[in-house]
């Protein structure tokens, strides 16, 4: 990449957040006044539990240049143990990914806990600056043009199926 | 057609300041579906929501977005004044431009179109936000006590004294638990079944507990608020209402020479029995495996003797259901035995002290039965083998516990301090002897506790050796005591006439069955897990469940009637309301996709995936699929990432509105 462009690349960030330990770590980065590139926009979850890998796809077609993943950490989940079951899941979606060829520093996965502000800045800064030497991902938003979103019974064949039943 | 209100708040300065908001109010102005969009100084102050209601009365809103601090802040704030305009709470939304953004960056224009992103985004996600009612499950205000030690009768009496119903279950004959087998009781050397006994009498006669003792759970079913609970009460072969109590059946039996647990084995009781003359209820049980007629057919004296008619050899085992609302488990603990090595656990057990075969090498609950004065040997010190006086005895502490190689690596907590008192106990009775205490650390944080422990070396002549013992071997008719004393640097040998070894706390045994049973965590140990280790120490992460006493981990009895105590507030807390009200982010399956494979059933870490069966209008049966119980699920969403039909949806978080939120990006 040249450097032309690259100096005029912002990324966009996208970070998928439980709402009890990293948001509440975004929270505090902010009272706290620290800084950081304002490049990321935050999505709230109960749980990393609720995260669903789609999401990321989604995420990644939607035009995101990088993808952060980060809840509390391993043993304080609010939830007894919805962060394992999104670690588990995880770490096969990150196989299927590499697989079909996404780079995977493009996807970040953290532990912040509500009393870890400066690791928010830290982690969201670090991500940003990586991407932003990786210049913009394309690879996904292709993808999004032929949009097959399972989530919503929204196709007539479907909902037609459903009824069948 | 969705009319969306947007609300931009200034925070005085703290978001003005970074970020244009009049600019973001008109860039919001422009979004398909928002029908009003304004920027105010202060959202949250009371001309801020005023100003709030009226816009939604006036513009006739239907959705709302307040773009300001952290919904953490102030999400409930707007959701009740937009309640009180008369909108479903849930139809408002919060954009986070404060921690989020005005406080995190310093570019104005960079700011400024970050919060124009945020609030576009909450927007799209409101659009697709469902009214959701309030969800309101009725309370059974009854509470289920699940063991009559100290805990259980101390949590039982505390919720019976505010006038709701208790139902106590005890697995053995008589309520107390191990409290009622100590002597005295550190830090104040009172005798326990002094402080004991008025308590468990004060159960026996409360109106408001309802006793089950040699009774155990069967089910557990239900959730918060509606338990029903199935609990077997087992055959005790003595009519409870016909009998009086007299005890003459127990001094008639012939069988005379059954080791008496509560003694731990070392007293005698009869196959007829009560485990100890203060038992409550004072209703005896007959031990079928000892009982002569339950043997051979032949015998039957009791029943010859007792007056009322109460012993009753048909009496079969009775299964009870109770309605109840809260459950407080306070099970209690066991000890570790050197002798066992049992089968897939940790527990290794301690072949250098000879696996529990030399007869006068006793636990510290042993030398508890010994010292108290309704004990076997009537509070004298004698020596299990031959009923000697013991001149030399040796405490080793630390049995099992801080010992990984042994299986466990914590403090049992209370053997430092029981210790320091069996000592003085010790050297109250025998005058002449001679008291060694092999110790690792002495740990005694609590009231009084470090003075007590002091006492026992400066006044009762207590000699602490810090160290560990290697072996313990009989040699004639006395046990050497090989270890080594760290502090000096030597081995030292000692001819003891008695080791009495402190020996871990430990759960009970069957500990995780019941867990299992109530759906609630354990840890390795199998002691019961709390919800929250500091802040919420003394309920389950199951709602509706409490935990008090030692089935939590190694505690004393100060501790323990505080938990108690605190776990009897919890239930009040509870019972305080007709109903409990929740907020309705909990999961819905959506039945005509469900396939029952109950991967979600899997996940749940609360048990509120249940299986439904739907059948045709002639009640056949077409499929079995998950149901939610809104009742129990807690609203994490793990069932519907890992739903591979997309059948559970999450309220508030539903894929629809979380797509609409990246699309908006
Ligand atoms: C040798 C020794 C000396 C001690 N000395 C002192 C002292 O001097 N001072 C002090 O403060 N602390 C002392 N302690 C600690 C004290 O014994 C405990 O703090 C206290 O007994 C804990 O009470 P609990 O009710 O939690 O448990 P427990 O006393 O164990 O009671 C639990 C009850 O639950 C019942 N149960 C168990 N499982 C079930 C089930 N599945 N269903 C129904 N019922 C069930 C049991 O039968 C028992 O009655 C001593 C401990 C030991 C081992
Ligand atoms: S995981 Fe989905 S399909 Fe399977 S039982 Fe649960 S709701 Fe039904
Ligand atoms: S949302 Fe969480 S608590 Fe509720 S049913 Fe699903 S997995 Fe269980």
């Amino acid at each position: 990449m040249n450097q032309t462009t690259q100096h005029g690349f912002e990324p966009k960030i996208i970070a998928f957040v439980c709402t009890w330990c990293t948001y509440a770590g975004a929270d505090l980065a902010g009272t706290s006044r620290m800084q950081y590139p304002a490049n990321v926009r935050v999505l709230k979850f109960p749980c990393t539990g609720r995260i669903d890998p789609v999401f990321i796809l989604k995420a990644f077609q939607q035009g995101a240049d990088g993808v952060l993943v980060s809840g509390c950490h391993p043993g304080d989940c609010h939830y007894i143990a919805g962060n394992f079951h999104a670690r588990r899941r995880f770490a096969a979606f990150r196989k299927l990914l590499e697989f079909i060829g996404v780079d995977l520093s493009r996807l970040q996965f953290s532990w912040v806990s509500a009393a870890e502000g400066g690791k928010w800045v830290e982690v969201v800064t670090d991500l940003t600056e990586k991407v932003r030497a990786m210049g913009p991902m394309v690879e996904f938003k292709e993808l999004a043009l032929e949009e097959q979103w399972s989530g919503v019974i929204d196709t007539p064949e479907l909902k037609e199926a459903y009824n069948a039943i | 057609m969705s009319r969306i209100g947007v609300f931009i708040c200034h925070c005085g300065e703290n978001i003005s300041r970074t970020v244009d908001v009049e600019r973001v109010a008109s860039e919001i102005g422009k979004h398909p579906g928002v029908a009003f969009s304004t920027d105010y100084k202060y959202m949250c102050s009371d001309p801020g929501q005023t100003l709030l209601k009226k816009a939604i009365q006036e513009q006739k809103l239907t959705h709302i977005v307040v773009a300001a601090c952290s919904p953490r802040m102030h999400e409930k704030t707007f959701r009740k004044a937009v309640e009180a305009a008369g909108l479903n709470p849930f139809l408002c939304e919060m954009a986070n431009i404060r921690e989020h953004c005005s406080w995190v960056h310093e570019n104005r224009e960079e700011a400024t179109l970050k919060a124009i992103d945020i609030v576009g985004m909450m927007v799209e996600r409101v659009k697709k936000n469902r009214i959701l009612p309030t969800i309101t499950v009725p309370v059974t205000k009854r509470s289920l006590v699940i063991g009559g030690g100290i805990a259980g009768i101390q949590a039982a009496l505390d919720i019976a004294d505010c006038g709701h119903e208790v139902i106590l279950v005890e697995r053995e004959p008589s309520i107390g638990g191990h409290m009622a087998q100590l002597s005295e009781t550190f830090p104040t050397l009172d005798c326990s079944q002094c402080i004991m006994t008025p308590k468990m009498v004060d159960v026996a006669n409360h109106p408001k507990i309802k006793l089950y003792t040699y009774s155990e759970i069967e089910l557990v079913e239900g959730y918060i608020g509606n338990f029903q609970v199935t609990i077997k009460k087992k055959a005790r072969s003595v009519d409870e209402d016909k009998c009086t109590g007299c005890g003459v059946c127990m001094t008639k039996c012939p069988q005379k020479k059954i080791p008496n647990k509560f003694d731990q084995n070392i007293g005698m009781r009869t196959a007829i029995y009560v485990p100890f003359p203060q038992a409550v209820p004072n209703t005896p049980v007959i031990d079928r495996e000892n009982c002569t007629w339950f043997k051979t057919g032949k015998c039957g004296i009791c029943q010859k003797v007792c007056g009322p008619g109460a012993v009753d050899f048909e009496q079969q085992d009775r299964l009870i259901v109770e309605a109840v609302g809260a459950i407080v488990v306070a099970t209690g603990f066991d000890l570790y035995s050197i002798a066992e090595k049992p089968k897939g656990s940790p527990i290794k057990g301690y072949g250098e002290f000879g696996h529990g075969k030399i007869p006068d090498v006793i636990d510290g609950m042993t030398f508890e039965r010994l010292a108290s004065a309704s004990g076997p040997t009537g509070g004298r010190i004698l020596r299990p083998s031959d009923g000697k006086e013991p001149k030399q005895i040796v405490f080793i502490q630390c049995i099992g516990s801080r010992a990984r190689e042994k299986g466990i690596s914590y403090c049992s907590k209370v053997c430092c301090m029981y210790t320091a008192k069996h000592t003085m106990l010790y050297h109250h009775k025998v005058h002449d002897g001679q008291a060694y205490v092999f110790f690792m650390d002495a740990r005694t944080p609590g009231k009084s506790y470090d003075e007590f422990w002091r006492r026992s070396i400066e006044e009762e002549e207590a000699v602490y050796i810090r160290g560990m013992v290697s072996r313990l071997y009989q040699k004639g008719d006395k046990i050497v005591v090989m270890g080594s004393d760290i502090a000096v640097g030597v081995q030292v040998e000692i001819e003891a006439d008695m080791v009495v070894l402190a020996t871990a706390v430990m759960p009970q045994k069957g500990a995780d069955t019941l867990a299992q049973k109530l759906g609630i965590s354990y840890d390795k140990y199998h002691f019961y897990s709390e919800a929250h280790a500091k802040l919420r120490p003394v309920e389950c992460a199951t709602a509706g469940i409490y935990l008090a006493g030692a089935c939590q981990g190694p505690k004393d009895i100060p501790e323990t009637v505080s938990q108690a105590s605190a776990a009897a507030a919890k239930v009040m807390t509870l019972f305080s309301k007709d109903k409990l009200e929740r907020e309705p982010i909990v999961a819905r399956v959506r039945e005509i996709g469900c396939v029952g494979c109950f991967a979600c059933k899997k996940v749940c870490a609360y048990g509120a995936i249940e299986e439904k069966e739907i059948r045709d209008r002639q009640g056949n049966l077409i499929k079995v699929v998950a149901y939610v119980n809104p009742g129990v699920c807690a609203g994490c969403g793990t069932c519907q990432a890992t739903c591979p039909s997309k059948s559970v949806e999450l309220d508030g978080y539903t894929d629809e509105q979380i797509v609409a939120m990246i699309e908006a990006l």
